[in-house]
């Protein structure tokens, strides 16, 4: 088996170092203060962290973990007014780069108005690392947390200030993708619709239920809000490059439900217990310096782990319950994250499963872990009360070697990544929030149609190419057309042979029907935006696609493969089509 | 950790490292350029012979101040170098006659033995390549250090070792805005030439 005999490599190298660093006589502290070593005594291998197969790699310097505190991402501030005031037609006059209407500003004229800057800035992710320079909106890596209620909308004015000079990596043409709203196709951030440096963009979010001018006018479905979206570049062939250089953040809604406030409506964790985290995993060069492999086709693994811009943070809280709304930020790595009590590392510890890809389930679940494709998110629910004066380590355990996919294997307790030092030392506060074990129902999933069409589309490797039913990625191309306001089933096969695929489909949130034929696993039995196309399976999901029309992407979500062209343009329109293999 | 000394440090982590941890966290130094890094990291300077039988060095003659779209093929390929090299011929021919002034295209061989200039030359003439694509070749040490620096790997090994199933994509760049992505061989020529463009526009600010 391959997979063992890499494992097997890996393990021969950590017993190498070990040995290497014995006859060093380092201490056992000293390995703990470096990074190398984690609370269990595992030793993080030198080597087998590559990033591709040809090597050649970096490996980052060691870093310690657990020095400084997690980021708090800072909230977006809207502003009272922009001028030129935003218009329907593109204002090509006053620099912006839109070239299509806006098809529903009037119907949903903003409530709030944002302006955001991209441009660069300086980020320290570590005290043991140099400065980095990062591009961030509003320089900030995460960006900024716009936080939205259904029933409000909004417009962001969306401005370029990138540089040319790129530090390596990057292009300065950026389009952002609201990652996963009903949002008009022009506003949605399509890869194709990149605009330049000096330009502005102006992206108008409705916030509004999807089946509102079809199924359930004239305001939506109540069971299809959403909860934890996020924002990223999604710019054709340099989505990889721009989003690993910090181009990333959260977009929350709330409602009359899920209000933000835990003494009403679903009663969550609100305020500072409602805390998005977004994982992102880096490569720093032997100077300390943000890495990318430009040349990579496969996937890029980071050997140093960052949660909301900060290797391997601590965060302090009280004894009591919060809500996390955790986020794979890619570009490749598939996680399963556990919490692990470093005293007791072979006890599994529970905590509650609230919502998929930031969609609250029909109810909580109660879990051990949870697996996260890149772009997935989960919300979970921990309560800290049970570990007053303790530490809790949030672990990635699932063994990834390459960008292939992760392995399958379960690495034991402590001897994963470490992601997050939870330490509970804050005195005991008021938590008004519902205990998960009692709420019996967020939403009633949607009644699933009777599909107008079915399409099946399989992801593949020819000659290391990436293609979906045997053709590439091409701005200009409309592989297929939905009808606006019908139902379509979508078989999704994976023949690549050894590669897993996080696909991604833009616009409404699909259903799980089935993975290779058996019903998928309770926690995947929600809406969802993102799949993970997992070794030789073959995944239906349904869909129904209301109330706006224009173009919208389907797309690998390992940003690598998605940038060399597994990815494809769809349309939906008044007509259609019926190609069942586009 | 201020009392691990050189010799540990080393042992842990390699030399660069210990340099800079050693002296101070390596404040005061001057780091490479992100284009000197990107050169060092990705374009050995080795030696290659091209199918007009002429000597050119990878990096100084052929990657530096250039916009280049670079492939790798064997003459006698029957699997995907053919639609490859006629698609490349449709995009030379989209170009037009910036390739050769601004825009260089590569076809580096992946069998240096048997692809020998006059190979290649015949190749090219059957192919009707135009001034500005060169095929290349090499010492084999050389070619495939080339093709390991430049990421035409699979991660399987069976399939690696297998030249039939080489890796297809053809890489592009343009080398002083450090600009780099890749795209299918196989894509559609206008496509290809669209790619291109992106790296080719004035800066707007």
């Amino acid at each position: 088996m391959k997979h063992d005999a890499r494992a097997h490599a890996r393990r021969n190298a950590a017993a190498a170092n070990r040995r290497a660093l014995i006859a060093a006589r380092v201490s056992r502290r000293d390995l703990m203060k470096m990074g190398l070593l984690t609370s269990a005594g595992f030793l993080v291998p030198k080597n087998g962290l590559s990033a591709r197969a040809s090597g050649g790699n970096p490996q980052s310097p060691p870093t310690r973990a657990f020095i400084e505190p997690l980021p708090i991402i800072p909230v977006k501030q809207p502003v009272a007014a922009l001028t030129p005031a935003p218009t329907i037609a593109p204002n090509v006059a006053a620099g912006e780069g839109r070239t299509r209407n806006h098809q529903a500003l009037a119907r949903f004229p903003p409530a709030k108005l944002y302006e955001v800057h991209q441009k660069a800035a300086p980020l320290s992710v570590s005290p043991d690392l140099p400065l980095q320079t990062i591009w961030g909106f509003d320089g900030l890596c995460p960006g900024p947390t716009y936080i939205a209620r259904y029933g409000e909308p909004i417009l962001v004015r969306n401005f370029n200030e990138l540089p040319a000079e790129n530090g390596g990596f990057g292009l300065n043409e950026v389009t952002t993708h609201l990652h996963n709203a009903h949002t008009p196709s022009e506003s949605d951030g399509f890869p194709c619709d990149f605009f330049r440096a000096g330009q502005f963009y102006d992206q108008h979010y409705p916030n509004v239920l999807a089946g509102f001018d079809s199924t359930h006018p004239p305001s939506g479905d109540p069971n299809e809000a959403l909860s934890t979206l996020w924002y990223h570049d999604h710019r054709a062939d340099f989505t990889s490059q721009n989003a690993y250089k910090g181009l990333e953040g959260f977009y929350l809604v709330f409602n009359d439900r899920d209000t933000g406030d835990e003494t009403t409506g679903f009663r969550l964790p609100s305020g500072e217990f409602d805390v998005p985290l977004m994982l992102a995993d880096k490569v720093f060069d032997e100077n300390g310096v943000m890495f990318f492999d430009l040349f990579n086709l496969d996937g890029i693994l980071g050997d140093r782990f960052m949660v909301n811009g900060k290797l391997q943070p601590f965060f302090q809280v009280h004894p009591r319950r919060y809500r996390f709304r955790v986020l794979d930020g890619g570009p490749s790595r598939f996680y399963e994250f556990f919490l692990t009590d470093p005293d007791a590392p072979n006890t599994s510890v529970p905590f509650w499963q609230i919502a998929n890809d930031g969609n609250l389930l029909p109810r909580p679940l109660q879990v051990t872990s949870v697996r996260l494709g890149v772009a997935e998110r989960t919300d979970v629910v921990i309560d800290f009360s049970q570990f007053a004066g303790r530490s809790i380590i949030l672990e990635n355990r699932l063994e990834q070697t390459d960008g292939r996919g992760p392995t399958g294997n379960i690495l034991p307790a402590g001897q994963g990544n470490a992601l997050l030092r939870f330490d509970v030392v804050l005195p005991p506060v008021a938590d008004q929030s519902a205990d998960p074990a009692s709420i019996v129902k967020f939403y009633d999933l949607p009644p699933i149609e009777p599909p107008r069409v079915t399409r099946t589309f399989r992801f593949e490797r020819n000659n290391g190419q990436w293609a979906v039913n045997g053709r590439f990625f091409d701005c200009n191309e409309v592989r297929f057309r939905v009808q606006r306001n019908t139902a379509e089933k979508w078989v999704l096969q994976n023949n690549s042979g050894g590669w897993q695929h996080p696909i991604h489909i833009h616009f409404e949130e699909f259903q799980i029907g089935s993975r290779n034929g058996q019903p998928p696993p309770g926690v995947e039995r929600s809406r969802k935006d993102v799949v993970r196309l997992q070794f030789n399976e073959e995944i239906a999901i349904f869909f129904r696609f209301r109330d706006f029309s224009g173009r919208y992407p389907m797309h690998c979500h390992n940003t690598v493969h998605e940038d060399h062209a597994m990815m494809m343009r769809w349309e939906i329109d008044d007509v259609g089509d019926l190609t069942t293999q586009p | 950790m201020a009392h691990i000394d050189r010799r540990t440090c080393l042992a842990l982590a390699g030399s660069a490292w210990c340099s800079a941890l050693l002296a101070g966290r390596g404040e005061g130094r001057t780091l490479p350029s992100p284009r000197d890094a990107i050169r060092a990291r990705y374009f050995p300077n080795v030696a290659l012979r091209t199918h007009h039988d002429r000597h050119v060095r990878f990096y100084d003659d052929l990657i530096k101040d250039k916009i280049v779209i670079i492939n790798f093929m064997y003459a006698e390929c029957e699997g995907v170098c053919p639609g490859i090299t006629a698609n490349l011929r449709k995009v030379q021919t989209l170009l037009g006659d910036r390739v050769g002034r601004d825009i260089f295209m590569y076809s580096i061989t992946l069998k240096p033995a048997e692809d020998t200039p006059a190979a290649l030359d015949a190749y090219a003439t059957m192919h009707d390549a135009g001034p500005g694509w060169l095929f290349l070749t090499g010492d084999p040490g050389d070619v495939e250090l080339l093709r390991r620096k430049l990421g035409f790997v699979s991660p399987d090994p069976r399939l690696d070792a297998d030249t039939s199933q080489h890796i297809g994509n053809i890489r592009y760049g343009n080398e002083p805005r450090q600009l780099w992505a890749a795209c299918p061989g196989l894509a559609s020529p206008r496509w290809i030439v669209e790619s291109l463009s992106w790296l080719d526009r004035r800066e707007s600010l």
